[in-house]
């Protein structure tokens, strides 16, 4: 009979400790977002990420060992990325109708989201390898990795800007659009989309179908545009 | 479903492989998603029904697509040590950022939308 000790220190160094906790905290996080009526603070990525980081930091345990578990789920952002081919092929239709507004938005808030780092991070001055990090965030994490990485910055960092962004947004866009009386449920969940990638395209989904078609949308789209402002905007004013 | 997830990493390949070869400055899934878009049009036109295993696969990934973000996330407490000095900032410009980008997004789509509408 081996002490419980033993067993602690041999599961929490297995991936499969760190893999089960993980998909445990988003089925806890996903209940209790429903229980709540998915009001906007009960965001169910926040709650999971609060649980594991107060479990890794209470145990002491390293981000490289839970990492060794949570990679198998990181991994399927990149075939994720793929799969919004889907929801953008069933909706062309409705795509090639709002063509030009959404042409338009996607141009201007692409810009807006990349420029307002590039201006706003000059000025409270964020370090040079803090900001070439921070510019892709609006993408979604796959995409804005890779873009990061490919520039010098450090794609640790852009993730975690990149998470934090999905949820600022998905926290402030009821209100805001409310506040701004927005009743337009594509414009509201394009402009989630654009700003906050799939976790604002989650959030979407949750206050209106049309909002989270749209939000979808921004989001392929701005995967897209990102990766080719960012990378020009680098080169001319970094 | 093992047919939707193989497809859908097939495409990702078919991106990266592009990306690889020609110096394309776009992410492999983003080119993949892409390819995947104009196959699917083929498809349709041609009249065959390749992809709705595809379907089937991409509607899991999308309905659980906030879990897919909970790896990077939790990154942050590696990375806090490194970014305490500068996370007040950080804050101020993401959050800043992220109102920003909303309000002029939304605004853009609704002007634009309303213009066009009129003519």
């Amino acid at each position: 009979m081996k002490h419980p000790i033993e067993l602690w220190v041999y599961l929490s160094a297995s991936p499969l400790l760190w893999l089960t906790l993980t998909l445990f905290a988003w089925i806890l996080a996903t209940t209790i977002s429903v229980r709540l009526k998915r009001h906007p603070l009960a965001n169910p990525v926040l709650i999971t990420i609060a649980v594991l980081s107060t479990t890794l930091w209470l145990f002491d345990v390293p981000y490289e060992t839970f990492f060794e578990g949570a990679q198998f789920i990181h991994f399927l952002l990149g075939p994720a990325t793929v799969a919004i081919a889907i929801p953008l092929y069933r909706q062309w239709q409705k795509v090639r109708q709002a063509l030009i507004p959404m042409a338009a938005a996607l141009v201007v808030g692409s810009f807006s989201a990349v420029l307002s780092i590039v201006l706003m991070g000059k000025w409270v001055g964020l370090s040079q390898d803090v900001l070439v990090s921070f510019l892709p965030k609006s993408a979604t994490a796959g995409v804005a990795m890779a873009i990061s990485s490919s520039l010098g910055g450090n794609p640790s960092l852009t993730a975690v800007l990149v998470v934090l962004t999905g949820i600022v947004g998905a926290l402030v866009v009821t209100p805001l659009m409310n506040a701004m009386r927005i009743k337009d449920y594509a414009a509201r969940g394009f402009a989630v989309g654009l700003t906050s990638h799939g976790i604002g395209t989650a959030r979407a989904f949750d206050v209106d179908e049309t909002a989270g078609l749209f939000a979808g949308i921004a989001m392929a789209l701005n995967a897209i545009a990102t990766s080719l402002i960012v990378p020009l905007l680098v080169r001319l004013v970094l | 479903m093992i047919k939707g997830i193989a497809l859908l990493l097939l495409f990702q390949l078919l991106g990266e492989s592009i990306v690889f070869t020609t110096g394309l400055p776009l992410p492999g899934p983003v080119v993949g998603l892409v390819l995947l878009f104009v196959a699917m049009q083929a498809c349709k036109m041609l009249g065959l029904g390749l992809f709705a295993e595809a379907e089937t696969a991409a509607d899991g990934f999308l309905a659980n697509l906030g879990l897919l973000f909970v790896p990077a996330g939790v990154g942050i407490v590696a990375l806090w040590s490194q970014l305490q000095s500068q996370a007040g900032a950080i804050l101020m410009v993401l959050v800043a950022s992220a109102v920003l980008t909303l309000a002029i997004t939304v605004w853009t789509f609704v002007i634009v939308r309303r213009f066009v509408g009129r003519e």
